[in-house]
């Protein structure tokens, strides 16, 4: 029992992150009708908003203590992070223990910006194009920002820590009498991703904004032409996608170091995760997104991997081949979305 | 001749010469020049030129023809690639059995990927592929690698130990890849001209006799009425439907030869460097492939060939290329105008080539969909139309829009 719920739970924040990313994957095709291969760079972006965010708070100044000496003899040299200078060391301290929540919140307007530059700058010529250079172009899109990552941070993965008060694991199933040791970190991720999750969605469910934007996805002529300019709402639907795969990132980098390569490394699997979910339904690719992510955990345990060597390598790609073969329009696909 | 028409056969030999003759045209600065690094007239260059050559023809009978975009297209390179090596281990070293098995090999696991990826068209394929091919990717990288079943020996790469059966081996065939006793790596001529050296590769010429005869076979297919059909498949399926045809046989088929290809391509690398290494699998060696394609122009003959020469040639060029060969190419300008240039540069040369090979294929795709030939042809039409301007307006309503990627 204990084990068995103790796999789910590892399972929650891969499945957490693909959710999210298949999220903002679904909402672009379902709008814009756009395959964006480049929603993978967009995760790995933000988790890079978090390392830059980090950089900058530990920038230091030096001093020279002259009370103290260090093991030469000379002047002892300490460096103090300027904010720390400037708020105390206390609560200077604290904002840089806590630069990875704290990227959130600049890691949205610079997402949203990003999404709608990308679609406003690219992918808008490309709406009246194949599908294939749609894929093509948004490809391209995502090994130059890739290599731009790569040029700046380098190709090794960077060590984000959480606060420390996140640090450490905590037995969940104490109250129900279980022992569950849960690092908190993944709890607040999944939490995270469920609030984000709760609010796309009552975003689209309770606003007119979101009303707007559902019925544009199901007939876009109509809506245009009632005199709403859909096309507009739609990019900032793009800007919103964006949003939601970068702050996925910014909190996944505690958990996963973050390198130029995570995006892609996500990307192959969230669209195995769209695609299960069924294209162009969102609840799919979160139902689908969680479901994976409990399905490779359970894979991984050291049960699964005797009996079947590496196959929590694989089991997510024949999950999606059986689902496309038995029922090719993925579990809640809609009929006629992508039927062919 | 040999079943082609005037015009191809003309490129049939075009191409039959550029690739005999590669060691000249490739080497054309004197080796101790300061241009001597843009030679490429090198034996593991030009086995690369070629072998990604035969890849690119295979993918482009896909993708060109039908229009279904694979993104999973190293997977059979790879499997290639182990079969061959496998082949190297048991039997010898000789190459024969070697690429005829990894061909194989490469056809059966393209029809076992074919057949349920091809249930799906559009993104759809793409998506599966793409999954198929991480799937297989991962197979070779850690699963069949563990001590009681390894047939891929992991990360390390499977290559030969001295161990090995090897049960054709005799003594006095050499311990490389060779043919009937030709060793893959042996240059059988090495020519000094003044400044210039040309190198002679056996390995090379064995590769390149292979693309002569798979850039037949293509030409062949291209114009063959299985060709139209699969150009049927591509500009409209539902109506391929109505006229009473099946599609499936059709593409399938396309995808079986050009994951052969490709198996055929994996073969020969293995038998120039008898090692295979998962990383020929992952996803980015899939989209390597396309982009040779798009680059050089899908669904035309030629263009496959080219974009594979070209994106081989630059990415050994530029990862070349650092800081001191850039100061002294900018070395004529003054000081602070050198360093800003070698400044600008530097993200784009060196460990930077991808950056650059990103920024191309966007453009490309964005603004010639039909990639350099395209390009070719247009400025072909510019110099041509500037020559006579008059009588060339073109009647919009009697010539339509070419449809792009399509070979006339």
């Amino acid at each position: 029992m204990d084990a068995i719920l103790l796999q789910i739970l590892n399972g929650l924040d891969k499945g957490s992150a693909y959710a999210l990313i298949a999220l903002g994957l679904t909402l672009i095709f379902g709008t814009l009708g756009v395959v964006n291969f480049a929603h993978g760079a967009l995760f790995m972006l933000g988790a890079f908003c978090a390392v830059t965010l980090q950089r900058l708070l530990s920038l230091s100044y030096e001093t020279i203590d002259e009370t103290k000496t260090d093991f030469l003899g000379n002047p002892l040299k300490v460096k103090t992070p300027y904010v720390e200078g400037w708020f105390g060391p206390e609560v200077g301290g604290a904002i840089i223990d806590w630069a990875v929540p704290l990227s959130v919140i600049i890691a949205i307007p610079i997402m949203v910006g990003i999404g709608y530059a990308m679609e406003r700058g690219l992918i808008k010529h490309f709406y009246k194009r194949p599908h294939a250079d749609q894929i093509l172009v948004t490809f391209g899109l995502a090994i130059v920002l890739q290599e731009i990552v790569k040029y700046f941070f380098g190709a090794n993965p960077i060590q984000t820590p959480p606060p420390d008060a996140l640090l450490g694991v905590v037995n969940i199933g104490a109250a129900f009498g279980l022992e569950i040791a849960y690092p908190i970190w993944r709890m607040v991720y999944f939490l995270f991703s469920v609030a984000i999750i709760g609010g796309v969605f009552s975003f689209l469910q309770f606003t007119t904004f979101g009303m707007v934007v559902r019925a544009g996805m199901a007939d876009r002529e109509t809506v245009g032409l009632l005199g709403i300019d859909i096309d507009k709402r739609f990019t900032t639907m793009f800007g919103l996608a964006a949003a939601v795969a970068g702050l996925a990132g910014v909190m996944y980098g505690p958990i996963n170091p973050p390198n130029y390569h995570m995006g892609m490394d996500f990307l192959v699997l969230s669209f195995v995760v769209v695609v299960v979910g069924g294209m162009g339904s969102l609840p799919g690719a979160v139902l689908a997104g969680f479901m994976l992510g409990i399905l490779e955990s359970f894979a991984s345990t050291t049960w699964a991997t005797t009996t079947i060597p590496g196959i929590n390598q694989i089991i997510i790609y024949l999950v999606a081949i059986i689902v496309l073969l038995t029922r090719p329009r993925g579990l809640m696909g809609r009929k006629g979305v992508m039927e062919d | 001749m040999l079943g082609l028409n005037k015009k191809d056969m003309t490129l049939l030999i075009v191409v039959a010469i550029l690739t005999l003759l590669a060691p000249f045209i490739l080497n054309p600065f004197p080796v101790d020049s300061g241009m001597a690094q843009f030679n490429a007239g090198y034996p593991d260059l030009m086995q690369r030129f070629v072998i990604f050559g035969i890849l690119a023809i295979g993918f482009n009978i896909l993708f060109g023809l039908t229009g279904y975009l694979s993104f999973g297209h190293a997977a059979f390179l790879g499997v290639g690639s182990y079969a061959a090596v496998w082949m190297f281990k048991l039997l010898s070293y000789n190459v024969v059995p070697a690429i005829l098995f990894s061909v194989i090999l490469a056809g059966l696991f393209s029809v076992l990927i074919g057949y349920v990826s091809l249930r799906r068209s559009g993104i759809y394929f793409s998506i599966l592929t793409l999954a198929f091919a991480q799937m297989s990717f991962a197979l070779a990288y850690s699963v069949l690698s563990n001590p009681k079943f390894n047939l891929t020996n992991g990360e390390t790469g499977l290559q030969v130990y001295a161990d090995d059966p090897q049960i054709l081996h005799r003594d006095g065939l050499p311990d490389v890849p060779h043919l009937f006793g030709w060793a893959m790596r042996d240059n059988f001529l090495e020519l000094k001209l003044g400044g210039w050296e040309f190198t002679f590769n056996n390995g090379y010429y064995l590769c390149a006799a292979i693309l002569l005869v798979v850039f037949y076979l293509s030409i062949r297919l291209f114009r063959s009425p299985f060709g139209l059909m699969l150009r049927a498949v591509k500009s409209n399926q539902q109506r391929l439907n109505y006229t009473g045809l099946n599609p499936k046989p059709y593409t399938l088929a396309a995808f079986i030869i050009s994951g052969m290809y490709a198996g055929l391509a994996g073969g020969l690398l293995a038998s120039m460097d008898p090692l295979a290494g998962a990383e020929r699998m992952q996803w980015t060696a899939s989209g390597e492939i396309v982009l040779m394609t798009i680059l050089g122009g899908a669904g035309t003959l030629i263009g496959p060939v080219l974009g594979a020469g070209f994106i081989k040639y630059f990415e050994n060029i530029f990862s070349k290329i650092n800081d001191n060969v850039l100061h002294q190419w900018f070395s004529f300008m003054p000081d602070g105008m050198e360093d800003f240039l070698v400044f600008i540069v530097h993200p784009f040369v060196g460990k930077g080539w991808h950056l650059t090979l990103g920024i191309l294929f966007m453009l490309v795709v964005t603004f010639l969909p039909g990639g350099l030939v395209e390009g070719g042809q247009r400025l072909g039409r510019l110099v041509r139309s500037r020559g006579k301007k008059p009588e060339d307006p073109k009647d919009p309503e009697h010539h339509p829009k070419e449809t792009p990627h399509v070979a006339e």
